[in-house]
């Protein structure tokens, strides 16, 4: 517990005015714990560590830990997160953001920078709906779900984060639940320790407004839903068909080794200057 | 393409036969501008394009075509909180796309520079026919109440000149700082002389020189305009375009919320002078003066020597500061004369200002002209005869 303790007094900002704005039960928080365990466990320094957050209750983490931290515009915390990288890659970039906020109003930002391979670990943190404008629906919001936006059920089909982030040629693609700390800590560890373009998917309950909205009683009854529902991805083919198709697969779906854009814009620059001799 | 650059017999400076466009991208390297975002758009394109070919070059040189314009300021402002001098360019619709990252930089005080080639609108417009329709978009077009600093350039020369000046109080005042120009001005190829260095004062932000710990990010001071760190150095602190107080965080405190947004205008009020950009031909004695900016402040220019020989006493005034708007200059004149003459390409952008600070003291006439055609020398001389 000590050592808990001394962790979170490294990381945590003191001056900032706490209580945070998160709701009790809400999955962000063990994100945020996974993430500042892995940035320790890498021997990071704070210095060196850029956090980017988009807009929305994830967006609202980035205040509280003890990085660099910049609080961007709803959907665009990738395009932040590029400039800073080109600008100085010896930063280590993470981008937080929400479903909302990375696929529906920066979708197309999130595409583009898995095809740049930029070197940024994207977190996405999905709760399937929109947390802090009160509940509406998402791009991951799942058919027949309800939401204050879709009343009668969700009539789009939603994304696959995952299939999207591979489509987009994204060289590694993990994803977890907030359940399963220990491979949430080790696939955000990865992520951080890889070059290039790394998307980590975190499925993470929300019950103030898609658990209410969507018959989950209570708190605890959506975390066990997670728990029920996620499994490992080498598990999964030894489901039966049916079964399969209704259980989210959790681990690593891509891990590939391509250099970065920042590696590759360096080429450039030095044979120019070797050319210019 | 860039032209073939002249070696001039004085070291170092050198002459070029140069088009607008080309200008801004000396004048930007000239200021120590090193990473460039942009998104395609005619007339501004061949920025993106000589930048392209120009920055890789550079030691440190940064160049990236990004998927928009949305993309393209957000990368701008987070290579500028890196610490680089940075900037972007466009047109009419890129621009209206940068509008929610033009406040973010206003609110965050982060230094950069978008240049807007204006093309005829609204919507696509005429995409390769001059306009001045943007005016009030580069003054108001984000959304809340903030300052900007607006410049504009009517020639080639001044292209390269403005682009110094655009990055030089963008550093200083740590605001975001947009470069009018328009279609005639971005394409026009003229000789210009491109300075070394040491000609111009080039201005850098200033850096915190406190110990980490001491620093306040967005502290109160007599000069309003806090240092400014770069991520990495040391100095972690919490950036968001939230409103906040002195440390960073957001608040909604209402003295907190007040404070902030009295020192962000604070800032740019109390150092108009320093902002504040005209040039005055013939105004000595004028009583008619033409107030004009842009390519059309060149044809004013011919037009009001033409009408000095017909014995018509008639000046210029010409802005290079849109925003914050000259009013001194302006009000001087107006005192002055019995009629001022806002010949422009749009209905009426700036004359509005121009009648605002008249309130009543003299005659303002409009010249407008909104069918992608220059303002000519003869139109003005029209009007300058009748006034
Ligand atoms: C341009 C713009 N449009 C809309 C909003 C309003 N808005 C704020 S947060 C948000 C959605 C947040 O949902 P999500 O990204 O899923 O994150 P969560 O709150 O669920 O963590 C929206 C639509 C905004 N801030 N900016
Ligand atoms: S609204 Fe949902 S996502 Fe937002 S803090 Fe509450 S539980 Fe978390």
């Amino acid at each position: 517990m000590a050592e808990v303790t001394q962790l979170i007094h490294h990381y945590l900002r003191h001056n900032k005015r706490f209580p945070h704005v998160l709701c009790p039960g809400c999955g962000h928080g063990i994100v945020l714990g996974s993430l500042v365990r892995s940035v320790h466990q890498l021997g990071l320094t704070k210095d060196e560590v850029v956090l980017v957050a988009g807009i929305g209750c994830s967006g609202r983490i980035a205040v509280y830990v003890d990085f660099n931290t910049v609080h961007t515009t709803h959907g665009r915390a990738l395009t932040f997160a590029t400039g800073i990288k080109m600008a100085n890659p010896r930063l280590k970039v993470i981008a937080v953001m929400g479903d909302g906020d990375a696929l529906s109003i920066g979708g197309n930002h999130f595409l583009h920078a898995a095809r740049r391979n930029i070197g940024v670990t994207a977190l996405i943190l999905n709760n399937n709906i929109y947390g802090m404008t009160g509940g509406q629906s998402s791009s991951t919001t799942a058919e027949n779900c309800y939401s204050t936006t879709s009343p009668y059920g969700q009539q789009e089909q939603s994304f696959d984060i995952v299939e999207l982030a591979k489509a987009a040629g994204a060289p590694y693609v993990a994803r977890s639940t907030v359940l399963h700390v220990k491979l949430l800590d080790r696939i955000i560890t990865t992520a951080l320790e890889r070059p290039g373009f790394n998307l980590v998917e975190v499925l993470t309950p929300c019950h103030t407004q898609f658990g209410r909205k969507n018959k989950f009683k209570t708190t605890v009854d959506m975390y066990k839903w997670y728990k029920k529902n996620a499994i490992p991805l080498d598990s999964l083919s030894k489901l039966p068909q049916e079964e399969q198709q209704q259980r989210t697969p959790i681990g690593i779906f891509v891990e590939e080794n391509r250099p970065s854009l920042e590696e590759r814009y360096a080429a450039i620059t030095c044979r120019l200057e070797e050319a210019s001799k | 393409m860039p032209t073939k650059v002249k070696k001039n017999h004085r070291k170092e400076e050198r002459s070029l036969f140069a088009l607008g466009n080309e200008a801004v991208v000396e004048g930007a390297l000239l200021a120590g501008c090193s990473f460039f975002a942009g998104y395609p758009i005619t007339p501004s394109t061949e920025i993106a394009e000589i930048m392209a070919e120009r920055l890789p070059k550079r030691p440190d040189g940064v160049f990236i075509q990004m998927e928009d314009e949305i993309a393209s300021l957000g990368a701008v402002i987070g290579a500028s909180l890196a610490g680089r001098k940075s900037m972007t360019a466009t047109s009419g619709p890129g621009f209206s796309l940068m509008q929610e990252h033009i406040g973010y930089a206003s609110m965050t005080e982060v230094p950069l520079v978008i240049v807007n080639v204006m093309r005829g609108g609204p919507s696509t417009g005429l995409p390769t026919s001059p306009a001045q329709g943007d005016v009030q978009q580069a003054r108001w077009g984000t959304h809340g109440d903030h300052p900007i600093i607006v410049l504009s350039a009517s020639d080639v020369q001044e292209c390269l000149d403005m682009t110094v000046r655009a990055f030089n109080l963008s550093e200083k005042y740590r605001s975001p700082v947009i470069l009018l120009l328009d279609e005639i001005t971005a394409h026009t190829r003229e000789k210009i002389q491109i300075p070394n260095r040491e000609t111009y004062e080039i201005f850098s932000r200033i850096k915190p020189s406190m110990p980490p710990e001491w620093f306040v990010p967005y502290e109160e001071s007599m000069r309003g305009v806090p240092p400014m760190p770069a991520l990495g150095e040391g100095y972690r602190f919490h950036v968001t375009g939230l409103t906040h107080d002195v440390n960073g965080y957001p608040t909604s405190r209402p003295e907190e919320v007040e404070k902030l947004m009295q020192r962000l205008f604070r800032k740019i009020d109390q150092f108009f002078y320093d902002i504040q950009i005209v040039e005055e031909t013939a105004c000595e004695d004028a009583e008619v003066v033409v107030i004009a900016y842009g390519c059309v402040a060149r044809s004013a220019h011919l037009a009001v020597l033409q009408a000095r020989e017909l014995g018509v006493r008639a000046g210029l005034l010409k802005l290079k500061t849109l925003f914050p708007f000259p009013r001194p200059a302006v009000e001087r004149l107006i005192r002055q004369c019995r009629t001022v003459i806002v010949p422009e390409m749009n209905m009426g952008q700036m004359s509005r200002e121009v009648k605002r600070v008249n309130n009543g003291l003299s005659s303002v006439r409009t010249l407008n002209r909104i069918d992608g055609q220059i303002i000519t020398p003869a139109e003005i001389l029209k009007v300058l005869q009748k006034a």
